[in-house]
């Protein structure tokens, strides 16, 4: 069972994190920015289950993270697309460089 | 060469594929989709890691919430078929350039360190001691977090219907 070392699940974390920054700087379209953040937070929950499960076995710490940020994922992910049917009934686009009424 | 460590490498390989694939296509429903391969991939490595009540909320929350929660709003903002504008290809270069030097100096790093592994101790959670030790009040007791996310997620629920909620004044 425990022939992967921890670095290489380790690797696979890194890997998909930054995918998803790949996937947060490119694109700019709201939704797909939404769904590149979903990923990098589950990379750091991969994280948290390896280390828990390679580094200190006898505890659970590392499973409550985890359940915490699963389920802050979740608020985060029904404001933000509240927030995205929000900005579409306004600019009839979902665009992040179309509402750039805040930038300047 | 078992075959957990098989059945890991392809894990691995389909979780980064379908990461990869959602992240670039141009189709923006494919792009739900292939997230939704991804993020399932993610619950399939957490059964590998022997801790099957993360994976089941895995599946539960983000396939069965959060990946319906975004096509529904894809149908509602857009049409779904539509290709989406390629990428700036100056945008598009840097930052794979920025991600790939990301990944190098994060695995160099992560290569470097010595991780003390402790001996043959089991990892095996049952979830009685997962729903104990959430409600318990005493120390390493997670019952405060628990209240406060509790809470978030009222605060969330409201914040939502507020902001998505029609003003009907303006309207007069």
């Amino acid at each position: 069972m425990s022939q992967i070392p921890l670095t290489h699940i380790l690797f696979l974390s890194t890997a998909l994190f930054f995918i998803g920054v790949y996937g947060l700087l490119t694109r700019r379209n709201m939704i797909t920015m939404l769904m590149a953040i979903e990923l990098i937070l589950n990379s750091v929950n991969i994280n948290f289950i390896a280390f828990n499960k390679y580094l200190y076995p006898e505890k659970l710490n590392g499973i409550f993270f985890s359940i915490f940020i699963i389920t802050i994922a979740a608020a985060e992910a029904a404001v933000a697309i509240a927030i995205i049917i929000n900005l579409y009934r306004s600019h009839h686009s979902v665009d992040a460089e179309d509402a750039s009424e805040l930038k300047y | 060469m078992s075959a957990s460590v098989i059945i890991f490498y392809i894990i691995a390989a389909f979780i980064l594929v379908t990461a990869i694939l959602s992240v670039t296509t141009v189709k923006i429903f494919r792009s739900a989709i292939w997230l939704l391969f991804s993020l399932i991939g993610v619950a399939a490595l957490y059964f590998w890691m022997n801790v099957p009540f993360i994976a089941s909320v895995q599946i539960i929350v983000y396939v069965g919430g959060i990946v319906v929660l975004i096509i529904f709003s894809i149908f509602l903002t857009q049409k779904a078929g539509d290709a989406m504008p390629k990428p700036v290809r100056s945008r598009a270069i840097w930052s794979a350039l920025a991600v790939i030097f990301g990944i190098a100096f994060t695995c160099n790093i992560i290569k470097q360190y010595k991780f003390i592994e402790p001996g043959n101790k089991n990892f095996d959670v049952h979830i009685n001691d997962i729903g104990i030790q959430m409600l318990s009040t005493t120390d390493y007791g997670f019952v405060l977090p628990f209240e406060v996310v509790s809470i978030l997620l009222l605060a969330a629920m409201v914040g939502c219907i507020v902001i998505a909620m029609k003003n009907k004044t303006e309207q007069k």
